[in-house]
């Protein structure tokens, strides 16, 4: 039961021919867009390498950069074929080539497919990674003299400022740890001894920010510290204040510009992907209708092409059983001439390693 | 005699044409860089225009779109004449067109030396801008209640973290101005009171700076108030402190930036015109060879080309008597055709 197929006279097979050769090289090229686009992913990943505690989510990246390259060679190799396609006597040599390079190319642009899933599936994983990352930027926040972590404070300050948020929730997670370092605490001050006394691990806590946590946009100058004491400032009242400091948390503001940038770049990796598959189906057309030509003295006969000789599930099993057969899953007993993968095999089970 | 002559044959006329067609191409693509560049200048200018006051001169900017334009075009038209020079049919079409053309290339260098003299001598203008503007800005910080002056605030803040620079000279520029508004003062408190009747103006001053001149480098909190007073912080020495705040003024941050920006497009600027120069005398050599070709009809053949028809003094001494005789129109001329000088 032949899948899909089609008529091709020979205009039709020269048109199908050069569409493909154009088809191609435009494939190619965006073969070479999706590597960028997964390089500015991954680059873009790196910079914030700090406030992120595991890289799971480097994966979108870097199949896209897997991708991005496979589908160069891909879309290249299919341009070659095609450029030989309408010449009867080049042809044939690429006829071995094909079983095995229709095999690859599909496990790659389904690849593709799995990258743009993958990029709107890993939100979750992004969130919980950068939730534990901040947290631990925040506790690090003060220790500007322990190797490793000098650059938490300037690292967490700019970052604050680019993405125009404060804390890891919101500003409130600031008042839950230290953030100024005992060497700038002047422990003979009766208020400095009071505060470390007032909680069980003697930290010295304070309902005040960094400068990085305000906002420019505000009318006043920035209140940044005692900032739940209304009788500390001026025409101040906490709960109505919404310009002072920025209220919005940095994971969420971290969440949704990563998002933004993989969507974009999914919907964009989509449409190559369109596009390869395009080319893929093109050129099994174009094969199977020379196919037919060939022996033929005329080349100019009317052929017919398809998409698959047999139905879906036949093939996918013709293409699995060799692999099966080479981790040894199967025993298969072959009588006479060696298993022809071009006939639906008779597997004959022997009881013994099921 | 003319100047700087060399021998053409068929190959070498081919040759120069070939080359002078790339090369014509590659001055529109300078021409459309130099057409970005004026516009990328003329935003950042706007971006940075309430730092001087809004009376920042566009004229560099202007200029840069203006020449990107016509070099464009230009070059174009030179390519197109490049492109037909070798096909006798479709060159006697452009043959009259040439005199001029050479002409406006002449005035387009002189507008190109123009540019770039100004790219440099402008970036005087622009620093004394920038002095005026941040001097105001820094004055206005406080008026967020103001039409007009609404986003004086924000744009100074957003300036002073973007630039890694702090008030107009240096931070203490923050000291001489009110850059706290009346509006979130408590008139009724001692404090507050005393420092104001402590200066003439009612003014009140403070050793403190806006949250955006602190250096996010700084090992400890930023300390933005009492600035002076080494008593209000623990292990505190003002004059030693080098980290805590920037210590660069916002005029210098600025102008540098500006007077790199404008520094790099008079030095490409003068690139272009070396290479509108090569085009030119290019351009003089390939069609010189095409007009004095002994046979027309033979293509092999050879030909002359030359820079100018005469030697340098005698061409400036023609054009000075061409130049006279331009005021007297009534003249009679007698006798053959009037001396073409190029």
């Amino acid at each position: 039961m032949v899948v899909m197929k089609m008529k091709f006279p020979f205009e039709k097979r020269v048109k199908l021919a050069q569409g493909l050769w154009l088809l191609s090289w435009c494939a190619t090229v965006a073969g070479a867009f999706t590597f960028s686009l997964g390089c500015i992913l991954k680059t873009e990943l790196r910079r914030r390498a700090e406030v992120m505690d595991n890289s799971d989510v480097h994966v979108v990246p870097n199949t896209l950069m897997i991708v991005g390259l496979a589908s160069l060679g891909i879309n290249y190799f299919a341009s070659k074929v095609c450029q030989d396609a309408l010449d009867a006597g080049r042809f044939p040599r690429w006829k071995k080539m094909l079983k095995p390079y229709f095999a690859v190319s599909c496990f790659f642009t389904v690849l593709m497919l799995l990258a743009v899933i993958m990029s709107y599936a890993m939100k979750g994983s992004l969130e919980s990674s950068l939730k534990v990352g901040l947290r631990n930027g925040i506790r690090f926040y003060k220790d500007t003299d322990t190797p490793g972590r000098c650059f938490q404070k300037q690292n967490i300050d700019r970052l604050q400022m680019e993405f125009q948020c404060c804390g890891n929730t919101d500003f409130k997670d600031w008042f839950e740890f230290q953030w100024i370092s005992n060497r700038y605490l002047d422990f003979s001050s009766k208020e400095v001894k009071d505060r470390i006394k007032s909680n069980v691990d003697g930290r010295y806590l304070v309902d005040g920010v960094p400068f990085s946590c305000c906002n420019p946009s505000s009318p006043r100058p920035c209140i940044q510290s005692q900032l739940t004491n209304d009788s500390a400032h001026y025409n101040y009242e906490y709960q109505t204040e919404e310009l002072n400091i920025y209220l919005r948390g940095c994971r969420e503001a971290l969440v949704n510009y990563y998002m933004g940038l993989m969507n974009t770049i999914g919907a964009g990796v989509l449409s190559v992907f369109l596009l390869q598959a395009s080319v893929l189906v093109s050129l099994r057309f174009l094969q199977t209708a020379m196919e037919a030509v060939e022996g033929n003295e005329n080349t100019e006969i009317e052929t017919e092409g398809y998409l698959l000789e047999k139905s879906v599930k036949e093939t996918v099993m013709e293409y699995i059983n060799p692999v099966m057969k080479f981790l040894m899953l199967k025993n298969q007993v072959e009588e006479g001439t060696p298993g022809n993968p071009e006939i639906p095999t008779d597997v004959n089970v022997k009881p013994g390693l099921f | 005699m003319p100047f700087m002559p060399v021998k053409f044959n068929l190959q070498k006329r081919v040759k120069l044409a070939q080359g002078l067609w790339m090369i014509y191409w590659l001055s529109v693509i300078v021409g459309i860089l130099l057409f970005s560049l004026g516009i990328f200048f003329k935003i950042e200018l706007r971006k940075r225009s309430e730092m001087m006051d809004n009376n920042e001169s566009h004229l560099v900017p202007n200029l840069l779109i203006l020449v990107g334009l016509l070099a464009c075009g230009v070059n174009a038209f030179g390519g197109k004449v490049c492109h037909d020079s070798l096909d006798p049919i479709k060159f006697a079409k452009w043959k009259p067109m040439l005199k001029p053309f050479l002409l406006l290339c002449c005035g387009f260098n002189a507008l190109l030396l123009l540019t770039a003299l100004l790219c440099f001598l402008m970036q005087f203008a622009v620093y004394l801008t920038l002095a005026e503007g941040l001097k105001n800005s820094i004055k206005f910080y406080k008026d967020t209640d103001t039409p007009g002056r609404c986003f004086m605030k924000r744009t100074l803040d957003l300036t002073q973290i973007e630039f890694r620079c702090c008030g107009n000279n240096n931070f203490r520029d923050w000291f001489e101005v009110q850059w706290i508004s009346n509006r979130y003062l408590d008139m009724s408190n001692d404090l507050v009171k005393d420092r104001v009747l402590s200066n003439v103006e009612g003014k009140y001053l403070m050793d403190s700076v806006p949250f955006s001149c602190c250096n996010p480098g700084s090992p400890r909190p930023c300390i933005q108030h009492h600035l002076t007073n080494n008593s209000a912080h623990y292990d505190y020495d003002h004059r030693i402190e080098e980290l805590n705040i920037w210590t660069r003024g916002c005029r210098e941050a600025l102008f540098s930036y500006f007077s790199s920006m404008m520094t790099s497009i008079g030095v490409l600027i003068i690139a272009t015109i070396i290479l509108e120069s090569v085009d030119m005398a290019g351009l003089k050599y390939l069609t010189t060879a095409l007009e004095t070709m002994e046979d027309p009809e033979n293509p092999e053949c050879e030909s002359d080309g030359w820079l100018l028809e005469k030697g340098v003094k005698e061409t400036f001494g023609d054009l000075l008597a061409k130049l006279k005789t331009l005021g007297k129109t009534n003249q009679v001329v007698e006798g053959g055709d009037s001396v073409s000088i190029l």
